[in-house]
């Protein structure tokens, strides 16, 4: 940790006295931000806190902004006190855009100059937010329109044709053809981050399981190392084996079931029907392991509930590898068949430049290029020691988020093998000592739809005075609507397949 | 078009043989009914039930335990903070009941699902079709009850199928504490359901609460506001859960 000019430098899985974080100016603060991101810096999170942290109702609040730096492995953590409002970063810095709606949302503060403010969740106001707007009916937004003859506008959910969950989409379209879409959320939200406060408690793990059903090994994993930085203990080497198998069982089980959504959605059956399967064969391993198809129950705080044994790894071992067969079998007809090639390639395409400047992260980044990887970059636990090799392709569109995730399929269940050869010896968990009190931790890791972060503050009790999730889905909804720009209404069930977002991760 | 037949026929026919057939088999670590050994429980211990994250766990009747299906995520804490291993879960899948209280185990049997009225079922005649709606749920059920639909499962063999219209829809199967923001969307797509229809709550979140219950960000679940046909407990339900519940429900397994 060093303290450099208005920040300090963590790494990842790491926890820092709270009071070691120097207090800026908005205005150093914005120029740190801003010029940390213009020579090449990721916003992992930006959020408030009333100050002092978890002191009941307060005028003065702390913004923080956690910064990823990939080519570094630094985390730097910055903050400012502000009282009411701030100078928005979005004009000088857009992806603080999605941030920064939340957190005039959740404590009525105003980020003056923002250009596009308006709720993102449709949430009450956080405890301890200052008094102003209660919550606003859900959906109710001015939403933009495109005027002018032959300009219509189709409306979407919150209710959808599939077994999905709830979000409203508004397209704004002349013909065919989409102007603009906007993405209005918030119909998840059940107050995680709000439950979460005064944590650890019976409920805290499991709340972190249940962010994104979906990714539930990511956010737990992100969660207990959070809580093993505060409590300084890391867990054992094998249970960090464990949580990185499980990991990339959850990732290779989504992007599987993905590709065969995304076959079905160009009426490419086969793979569509095979996919379906071999997704649920993988998430099967995972019950093997723990009992659940989605990993609930196995990640805990200093490690993991279940062991594996020599027989079971074996049993592991030979289903991946006949799911890794049946994989490629199935996916390998949609690189070959043009008519899937042609539907996927030039649909719903997003530039690198575009990527980066709105804080895209995951797949969908590396499908534009750009190379980034939470487990290679900014490595915690296992990936200090084994590598995955980091998958990108160039082409921004359908095609290449399909790609790039079959490429980390293969990786995964290269990385799998591997591990369960070789598993380290020794327990699979250690007990936790009660958490630092005034600290900050910070906890990121690669989930299958991309960077995870959770950054949790203790107040004087070594309690939950904050806890911020960033699910990727936050970073990459806005992404999506970018995406459909130019595309026609039909479209949209691919390029929102390829995407695949959350949105119980993005409403919290 | 060679290659494609050349890798079904590789593919191979994968749809199970359920529930003519033996049901699938769960992972020997699979958290089923949860088994209470009374003669095993101390008076006066409150482990289990100080681990519990959702209170599922309660002294009944003669201060004998219980546990409430509808709130239990299996998450397994309470087994892990029993010191006399009297909490423990089996490998049976079959949770399914129709009536809330029938959940509450431990001093009674759990009651399993029983079939629709006779009435009922003759206009369904064989074909039960579904609108899913996802109340706050965290897609873990959502992504359960779709599994359904895979070849491995083909719930369609059962004329059971998920539509995308509440008006082509007997009933709605919802998933989540129904969250203040999806209660007025859940409420309209009831309502934009014909009548007769029916209710199916599929998950501890649409059951109680789950994890929720209580929070002013959702309503402790679907029973609150509609009226429940079938609760399906898990968080999420295993699928051969939910197709046990649903066929239950139609007579197709007593």
């Amino acid at each position: 940790m060093a303290t450099r000019a208005g920040s300090i430098e963590l790494h990842n899985g790491t926890a820092s006295e709270i009071k070691q974080v120097p207090v800026l100016s908005i205005g150093a603060f914005r120029d740190q931000v801003i010029g940390r991101v213009r020579d090449g810096a990721e916003i992992a999170a930006l959020f408030a806190a009333p100050d002092p942290v978890g002191g009941g109702r307060s005028a003065r609040f702390l913004l923080y902004a956690l910064l990823a730096e990939h080519a570094t492995g630094a985390l730097r953590v910055t903050r400012a006190a502000l009282t009411g409002s701030w100078p928005s970063l979005t004009p000088d810095c857009p992806s603080a855009h999605w941030f920064e709606r939340e957190i005039a949302e959740q404590w009525n503060l105003v980020p003056e100059g923002h250009p596009w403010l308006k709720p993102i969740r449709f949430q009450p106001p956080m405890p301890g937010a200052l008094p102003g707007r209660e919550q606003p009916l859900v959906g109710d937004a001015q939403f933009f329109r495109v005027l002018g003859e032959e300009v219509h506008e189709v409306a979407v959910g919150p209710v959808h044709a599939g077994v999905i969950e709830p979000g409203h989409f508004r397209f704004q379209c002349h013909g065919e053809t989409v102007l603009h879409l906007e993405i209005s959320l918030g119909y998840q939200h059940r107050g995680i981050e709000r439950a979460l406060l005064g944590g650890p408690d019976t409920r805290s793990i499991h709340y972190a399981e249940t962010l994104a059903g979906d990714t539930t090994v990511g956010h737990a994993t992100a969660y207990c190392e959070a809580l093993e930085a505060l409590a300084g203990r890391e867990a054992p080497p094998r249970a960090q084996a464990i949580r990185a198998i499980a990991l990339e069982l959850e990732r290779a089980a989504c992007h599987v079931g993905d590709l065969g959504a995304l076959a079905g959605d160009v009426g490419f059956l086969p793979t569509a029907s095979w996919c379906g399967r071999i997704r649920g064969d993988i998430l099967n391993m995972t019950a093997l392991i723990c009992g659940s198809r989605f990993g609930r129950g196995l990640v805990r705080p200093g490690g993991v509930a279940f062991d594996l044994d020599h027989e079971m790894a074996g049993e592991l071992r030979s289903r991946l590898q006949s799911s890794a067969r049946d994989a490629a079998g199935a996916c390998d007809l949609l690189w070959r068949s043009p008519s899937v090639v042609a539907r996927f390639e030039g649909t719903g395409t997003l530039s690198g430049r575009i990527a980066l400047e709105i804080g895209l992260t995951g797949p969908a980044a590396r499908a534009c290029g750009i190379d980034r990887d939470v487990r290679r970059d900014l490595p915690s636990g296992i990936w200090r020691f084994s590598q995955v090799p980091v998958s990108t392709w160039r082409t921004g569109d359908v095609f290449a988020r399909a790609y790039v995730r079959w490429l980390e399929v293969q990786r995964s269940f290269a990385f799998i093998q591997d591990q369960l050869e070789a598993l380290p010896a020794g327990d699979i968990r250690v007990a936790l000592r009660p958490l630092v009190r005034g600290a900050v931790a910070v906890s990121m890791g690669e989930g299958w739809r991309g960077g995870i972060c959770h950054v949790v503050l203790t107040n004087g009790r070594g309690k939950f005075a904050r806890y911020k999730v960033v699910d990727p889905s936050f970073r990459n909804w806005f992404g999506l609507g970018l995406a459909m720009r130019g595309q026609q209404v039909s479209d949209f069930p691919l390029c929102n397949k390829s995407f695949n977002l959350s949105y119980s991760g993005h409403d919290l | 078009m060679l290659r494609i037949l050349r890798e079904r026929l590789r593919q191979g026919h994968r749809t199970m043989g359920f529930p003519r057939g033996e049901p699938p088999a769960m992972p020997a670590r699979f958290r089923g009914l949860p088994v209470i050994d009374q003669s095993k429980c101390k008076d006066g211990c409150a482990a289990c039930i100080e681990a519990c994250p959702t209170g599922a766990l309660t002294r009944g009747p003669g201060r004998a335990l219980q546990i409430d299906l509808g709130k239990c995520l299996f998450c397994g804490d309470c087994t892990a903070a029993c010191p006399t291993g009297a909490v423990s879960f089996s490998s049976d899948y079959r949770l399914a009941a129709r009536n809330r209280e029938d959940l509450v185990i431990g001093v009674k049997r759990l009651r399993l699902a029983e079939a629709l009225g006779k009435d009922l079922r003759r206009l369904l005649g064989r074909s039960l079709r579904l609108r899913q709606v996802s109340a706050g749920g965290c897609a873990a059920c959502e992504a359960d009850a779709n599994v359904l639909t895979t070849v491995g499962w083909d719930m369609g063999r059962f004329g059971i199928q998920f539509v995308a219209s509440p008006r082509h829809a007997d009933g709605l199967l919802v998933t989540g504490p129904v969250t203040l923001n999806m209660r007025g969307a859940l409420e309209k797509t009831y309502a934009a359901v014909p009548e007769p229809k029916i209710v199916i709550a599929s998950g501890a979140c649409a059951i109680s609460g789950g994890l929720y219950a209580g929070a002013p960000e959702a309503s402790d679940g679907v029973a609150g506001i509609l009226k429940v046909d079938l609760f399906v407990p898990g968080c999420p339900p295993h699928p051969l859960t939910l197709l046990d519940g649903l066929l239950r429900l139609l007579g197709r397994i007593r």
